[in-house]
């Protein structure tokens, strides 16, 4: 244990000494995450929408004239039907519109309550969801307004509709995705370039020669990354809730004790590539072609899996980012339980112990 | 020098790659106290060699034991009781000097106290105390050199295996490291040391030299140079190196 923690405590002198590995480690996931926070906030701006004004009366002229000082949105109007509606969306310029009915103000004003018809083309699912809580929010200041000296409170309801893509499948956060990939880089490719950095610089064969246990090094090695990848999570989660206002809706210690066994995984993905490797510009590239890329295409984070070929559908499958993805996305983001993540837990279970054994398997072989 | 308490042992110890043999049974004994010179061309077996002796890779045949344990079933025990200094600089650059010493103290399972009286007399025995707190990567290379090899015997070994230990350090620093040797070897710790200087060659008790994967000679300098009939170690190396078959 004495000797366990020695080379921990050795490992943290290397990470904490080296600006590079620092800056990747810290810098880079809260890079990315202000990067796609706050790239996608800048979509939003000056978005092109479409006015269909059925009413043409007061409320509505109010309504859009709120709408058209937003510095989000740039709006056109037009005349148009139901079916004409749809094809301006795939023409593919507009990228929301808004329908106002008929009778809008007289509704208002007779029944208290009145809707707006807000449709967005959920292509590009992030924006799509942007835009409409952007107009919601208009419409809801314009509806507050309103009330302001009222007994009886006036009810706009906005009636959304995504086309293309009604559930939303495959993100409405980024911030499951960020997480998956800032774990895999962490803690495969910084594992993997630090026992091979090892071996180009000779230390290793001195600590083989040492009493210290072959498999304890390789163990001794992967711990710090253990803990600092799970600073990161924290680092992450905090940067999301505070900063993005993307809360945590379901149990947050599940959601860490998912990303422990994440990290495992990529922690053995790292040792498996170091022991097969002996450079560590080699190392690099296979943690990045290897991991990094199928972790950005595969996961389901930039590109619906369900809109893949069938064969792609079934590479997906091995990519261990892809189980992570869909746990952190359910327990973030739908606030679900492990009783509904066992099956994913499992598999990235199976993942794991299959790595750690074929590396130990692989490890032994290459000290006879 | 002969103490008769043997230390190294080997009897016809060979490993074979596929059908290239790298060490073809040699057999030689290593006394305590003893400075081994093993020399030999590069690509002669002597580092498969040395692999086997201190447990990193088992033989094909044969027999050895290191410090009394055998090389196939006691490795646990062998590497306890061995130090190692391979020919690429072994220490951690961005570690400082103290650092270094407490971290390979620590996987060789010394306590606190004894790493801190160890870490004291090395440095006052190097003269580095002025230096501890600094980053090994910028010191010297002689200084690197010479705290390495005290890292190497920090848990004091009874044998201590350096694969080249001088490269690309100049001579009066090389002379210092030797004395740094003798004065372990003094302490009754057995030197195994590979070189390609000559001139290193002639500090040693005893010598061997290795030709394509055997022992050629193994005798003292003063006694190979006269058997051969020339008046340095180089001709002697010169003489055997030629008629290797082997390249790099």
């Amino acid at each position: 244990m004495k000797q366990f923690i020695s080379f921990v405590r050795k490992e943290f002198y290397h990470v904490l000494r080296d600006r590079r590995t620092l800056l990747i480690l810290f810098g880079m996931p809260i890079a990315q995450i202000l990067l796609f926070g706050f790239a996608l906030t800048n979509e939003v701006k000056d978005s092109e929408i479409l006015v269909v004004d059925y009413a043409k009366d007061n409320a509505s002229q109010q309504i859009l004239t709120h709408i058209g000082a937003s510095r989000y949105f740039k709006i056109s109007k037009a005349a148009l039907t139901q079916k004409e509606i749809m094809s301006t969306f795939q023409a593919g310029k507009i990228k929301a519109v808004v329908v106002i009915p008929v009778n809008f103000n007289e509704d208002l004003l007779h029944s208290n309550k009145a809707q707006i018809q807000l449709i967005a083309d959920a292509t590009d699912i992030n924006t799509a969801n942007m835009i409409i809580n952007y107009l919601s929010a208009i419409i809801l200041e314009y509806q507050n307004q309103i009330n302001e000296n009222l007994e009886i409170p006036y009810q706009i309801i906005p009636e959304t509709r995504f086309l293309y893509n009604p559930q939303l499948k495959g993100a409405p956060g980024f911030v499951p995705g960020v997480m998956a990939l800032v774990l895999m880089l962490v803690s495969v490719m910084m594992t993997a370039i630090s026992i091979v950095r090892e071996k180009e610089t000779g230390t290793m064969e001195i600590l083989l020669v040492s009493p210290f246990k072959p498999v304890l090094v390789i163990f001794a090695k992967a711990f710090p990354y253990l803990i600092l990848s799970l600073i990161n999570v924290t680092a992450i989660l905090l940067l999301s809730v505070f900063v993005l206002d993307l809360p945590v809706k379901g149990s947050v210690p599940l959601l860490f004790a998912e990303s422990t066994l994440f990290i495992i995984t990529c922690l053995a993905l790292g040792i498996f590539i170091s022991i097969k490797t002996d450079s560590q510009q080699f190392a690099m590239l296979i943690s990045l072609m290897g991991m990094l890329l199928p972790t950005m295409m595969f996961s389901g984070f930039l590109f619906p899996i369900e809109n893949m070929p069938l064969p792609l559908q079934i590479i997906s499958n091995m990519v261990p980012s892809k189980w992570y993805y869909i746990i952190v996305k359910s327990i973030m983001i739908k606030g679900l339980g492990f009783s509904s993540l066992w099956k994913e837990t499992l598999i990235l279970l199976g993942m794991t112990l299959f790595l750690l054994a074929i590396s130990l398997k692989n490890f032994k072989i290459r000290l006879q | 020098m002969a103490q008769g308490e043997k230390v190294i042992v080997c009897d016809k110890l060979t490993k074979r790659f596929g059908d290239f043999i790298a060490t073809n049974e040699i057999t030689f004994e290593v006394n305590k106290g003893e400075i081994f010179g093993f020399l030999g061309a590069n690509g002669a077996g002597k580092t498969t060699a040395m692999r086997m002796l201190c447990g990193l890779s088992t033989p094909s045949s044969g027999k050895a034991s290191i410090a009394g344990f055998d090389v196939y079933t006691q490795t646990e025990q062998i590497k306890r009781n061995i130090g190692y200094m391979s020919q690429k600089f072994s220490l951690y650059e961005n570690l400082t000097v103290k650092e270094n010493i407490e971290f390979f103290g620590g996987i060789y399972g010394l306590t606190d106290q004894q790493i801190e009286t160890k870490t004291e007399e090395l440095l006052n025995r190097l003269g580095l105390k002025s230096e501890a707190k600094k980053l090994v990567g910028s010191l010297p290379l002689g200084w690197k050199q010479k705290l390495s090899f005290s890292v190497a015997i920090l848990h004091e070994p009874k044998i201590v295996f350096l694969d080249e230990p001088t490269g690309g350090v100049d001579p009066v620093t090389r002379r210092q490291f030797w004395d740094l040797i003798y004065e372990a070897a003094e302490r009754g710790i057995t030197i195994f040391v590979t070189t390609h200087y000559m001139d290193e060659a002639e500090y040693c008790n005893r010598i061997s030299i290795m030709v394509d994967g055997r022992i050629e000679v193994l005798d003292s300098p003063t006694n190979l140079k006269r058997s051969f009939g020339v008046s340095s170690m180089d001709e002697v190396f010169y003489q055997l190196a030629r008629s290797a078959k082997r390249g790099d």
